[in-house]
């Protein structure tokens, strides 16, 4: 009996670094401008054209290995990457082969593995083309030189699962350190996976890389469907040839692109145009103080010290918007009210987001300062205002942007507790619905909920539930 | 025809036709000129040079051509510094490496060179014999790392965006190769081959990773000579006086006449070719050029010894092709 088998995986992503301009000329890096419209003498690759290095991809580059816990060369140095294809104007990449600009560190996972990094090298991206218009075949070089850098993991991980949890880290932590949107659907986070299996206790396999990964989701099931191939394979005898495969999206599973001799020989050798990259103690200093607390700290400090669930604090830090309007607005609020903004951002501020008809599409365009949000809750805490009435306040603020407190005195929207008043509409809730009165009469307890909700609707919120509940119990046995 | 021209020199094509045609040529220290707007041939070696009748011009048409320059990052961020200094060669140290004078020298090139440093010594120069023992290795290894860069400079002429394009069987790799086939001359394709196996899996260290390590041994030969030893060095710029048209089809024999002129593309120094006499061939006339090669950085003191070589004698304005010269 030989040992079970073993799944070994490493990833290489390319993340698309959030300049504005490309990486050895001055275009602009920016998705879905009209085909060649972001191009110069450099990125078309005119003879005569030299590169210069972005100086802010660099420092977008050093703090994304900062924030993955990378070190950092003092010197790096840029090699070219030869190769033919349309869709490359010089004929070369630019890359870092011999000496990149980062090695070490990695992402730690939730069941406490680690996935370490091989190195982190800066290089450019290629041109696009574009094979589905008849014949002939369209080349747009607007991405031709954006800004990359390519992430190397060890072949630490062991399954599908943890490559989807690891990708799924890593572009928490570079979308929060602002050095990518790691938007995979406008490429600007691609991902190729090296898969091999192999027994227990026999040395690795066969290594099998896949290519044309367009989601986390399809890498997971990528990995699955080619671990099941390489084991169906050998539990057969055939063995594991290596090779580039595709995943194939429709047919769920990879299929052969390219065998290893059909590779190019990249001929690499040093960047003659390029001095090499340096990275001074100030520019660390100030990269490392531009890296926010990652989102992993702060799901602990909500849990930990917030009390928070592990759902709220996992929505609350999805996006670097919502936590650090949250943390804004924590800090403007009485420590004890951290679950009410929490509730409050999570349903009400993000729902808004979604409004058509509330002015702006993100937390920070909102109306809503966090300190309005603190001011808010604070009110609900205080029992000033019910929680609907606080609703109320809140559309009003997100449309017209006043202060919550000025709208609550505006609209008189203070909580009502005076018997009078509501007895007054607890009568017209009563007149209105008999019904419900007759059930409640008829000691079916369950219907004065209907008569108490009428009673909110009428005060628009500023009814006192509890008060509401012992004025209607005393006006039905009053009639009874 | 003209006072000043311009010229690209990356492994000795502006010095050696200066030598040859009886002009004044200089290729300054790499990254002394932009090479931007400058086709790329051995990015590492390929300087903008000028040419002139005297150094005099050479020293104001470099000054206009020098300094940084935001468009090239290899661009050095000096300026060329003071020139005009008339007693440049008084306690001059000039270094004669005995390699410049190999064997294959032509016996009257070497002659009229000969005399030319006893000049140099009359007006006060200090003549040192030393050695550059990785001469004889400079000429292949020149070939090896400027064909590579080329391999790789030239791949842009595809056929793609600009230039020739020949149609190929319908797929892109065709195309590329009926382009390539038809757009470039035989010593083009010769060097691009030449560069592309230098660079290819399983030959890159014997041939450019061996290359690059020569490379560096010769640069430091070099600076170990002019901290120590020497202000500049002398010797030939060419082997031999030019040749007939046609006469060399033999490529490597062609590339041959580079052998004095690529140690110093390698080092990226500063060299001077200047006019230093005649040799008698066929009953012609035929110009000689002497080399002045500077430590990295030494422009100035390059062109000033060769302003003063000028200065003390008439070499230059005795070119054949000159109209003083018919006079
Ligand atoms: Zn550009």
């Amino acid at each position: 009996m030989t040992g079970a088998w073993r799944t070994v995986i490493g990833l290489e992503t390319h993340v698309q670094l959030g300049t504005h301009t490309k990486l050895f000329c001055g275009c602009a890096n920016e998705f879905g401008a009209p085909p060649n419209a972001n191009t110069c003498e450099l990125c078309t690759g005119q003879p005569g054209s030299l590169p210069l290095l972005n100086e802010r991809a660099l420092r977008l580059a050093v703090r994304a290995a900062l924030a993955l816990d990378a070190d950092v060369a003092a010197r790096s140095t840029f090699d070219r990457k030869n190769y033919f294809y349309c869709d490359l104007p010089k004929g070369f990449q630019t890359t870092q082969y011999v000496a990149p600009y980062a090695s070490g560190g990695g992402v730690a996972l939730d069941d406490g593995s680690f996935v370490r990094l091989t190195r982190i090298h800066m290089e450019e991206d290629a041109g696009k083309a574009i094979h589905d218009r008849g014949d002939t075949t369209l080349v747009d070089l607007n991405r031709a030189g954006v800004p990359l850098i390519e992430i190397v993991t060890e072949p630490d991980l062991s399954n599908a699962e943890q490559a989807f949890e690891y990708l799924t880290k890593l572009k928490e932590v570079l979308v929060y350190a602002g050095v990518s949107d790691c938007d995979m659907e406008k490429g600007s986070l691609r991902c190729d996976v090296n898969v091999s299996v192999h027994r227990e206790d026999e040395p690795l396999g066969t290594r099998v890389e896949i290519k044309n990964l367009n989601s986390f989701r399809n890498v997971r099931a990528a990995i699955e469907h080619e671990v099941e191939r390489q084991t169906r394979a050998l539990d057969d005898g055939t063995a594991i040839v290596q090779e580039t495969r595709l995943f194939d999206v429709d047919a769920n599973a990879t299929r052969t692109m390219r065998v290893k001799e059909d590779e190019d020989d990249y001929r690499y050798f040093p960047e003659p145009d390029l001095p090499p990259a340096l990275v001074t103690d100030e520019v660390l200093r100030v990269e490392r103080a531009a890296i926010p607390e990652l989102p992993t700290a702060r799901r602990a400090r909500y849990a930990n010290e917030l009390g928070l669930s592990e759902y709220d604090a996992g929505v609350l830090t999805a996006e670097r918007a919502t936590s650090d309007f949250f943390d804004a607005a924590l800090r403007a609020a009485d420590p004890g009210a951290a679950k009410l903004l929490a509730n409050w951002t999570t349903n009400e501020l993000l729902a808004a987001t979604a409004d058509p008809d509330v002015p702006g599409a993100a937390l920070d365009e909102l109306r809503v300062s966090p300190a309005d949000l603190a001011a808010l809750v604070a009110l609900v805490e205080r029992g000033e205002i019910h929680s609907a009435a606080a609703r109320t306040v809140l559309r009003e603020t997100l449309r017209s942007g006043r202060a919550p407190d000025d709208v609550v005195r505006e609209l008189g929207l203070a909580q009502a507790s005076d018997p009078a008043e509501i007895e007054a509409w607890c009568t017209a809730a009563i007149d209105a619905d008999p019904r419900a009165t007759e059930q409640v009469r008829a000691g079916n307890g369950k219907a004065i909920g209907a008569l108490i909700g009428a009673v909110m609707k009428r005060s628009q919120g500023r009814a006192n539930p509890e008060v509401v509940r012992s004025v209607l119990t005393r006006m039905l046995e009053v009639d009874a | 025809m003209v006072p000043l021209a311009l010229g690209s020199d990356t492994g000795g094509s502006v010095r050696q036709p200066a030598a040859l045609c009886g002009v004044s040529g200089f290729k300054p220290t790499y990254g002394r000129i932009s090479r931007h707007g400058l086709v790329a041939f051995g990015s590492s070696l390929d300087q903008v040079a000028p040419l002139a009748r005297s150094v005099r011009d050479l020293a104001t048409l470099t000054r206009a051509l020098a300094g940084p320059d935001g468009r090239d990052a290899t661009a050095l961020d000096t300026t060329l510094g003071r020139t005009g200094d008339g007693d440049a060669l008084d306690g001059l140290r000039v270094g004669v490496p005995r390699e410049f004078f190999p064997d294959a020298l032509d016996a009257d090139v070497r002659a009229v060179v000969e005399h030319a440093l006893d000049d140099l010594r009359a007006r006060g120069a200090q003549l040192v014999d030393v050695t550059l023992p990785l001469v004889p290795a400079a000429l292949s290894t020149y070939y090896v790392l400027a064909a590579s860069e080329a391999s790789s400079n030239l791949a842009r002429f595809d056929g793609v965006r600009y230039g020739v394009r020949v149609a190929g069987d319908g797929s892109l790799a065709s195309m590329m190769a009926r382009t390539r086939t038809h757009g470039f001359g035989a010593e083009v394709k010769r060097r691009i081959l030449l560069g592309t196996y230098a660079l290819s899996s399983g030959y890159h260290d014997a041939w450019y990773g061996r290359a690059q390590a020569v490379r560096a041994a010769l640069t430091a030969n070099f600076a170990r000579l002019f901290a120590d030893t020497v202000d500049v060095l002398a010797g030939p710029t060419s082997p031999t006086p030019a040749f007939p048209l046609g006469e060399r089809a033999d490529p490597v024999a062609m590339y041959a006449s580079d052998v004095l002129t690529v140690p110093a593309s390698l080092a990226q120094l500063p060299a001077l070719s200047v006019p230093c006499g005649f040799v008698e061939r066929d009953a012609r006339r035929l110009p000689v050029g002497m080399q002045l090669i500077g430590a990295h950085g030494a422009d100035a003191l390059v062109l000033d010894a060769g302003a003063a070589f000028q200065g003390a004698t008439t070499h230059h304005r005795d070119a054949p092709c000159t109209k003083e010269s018919a006079r």
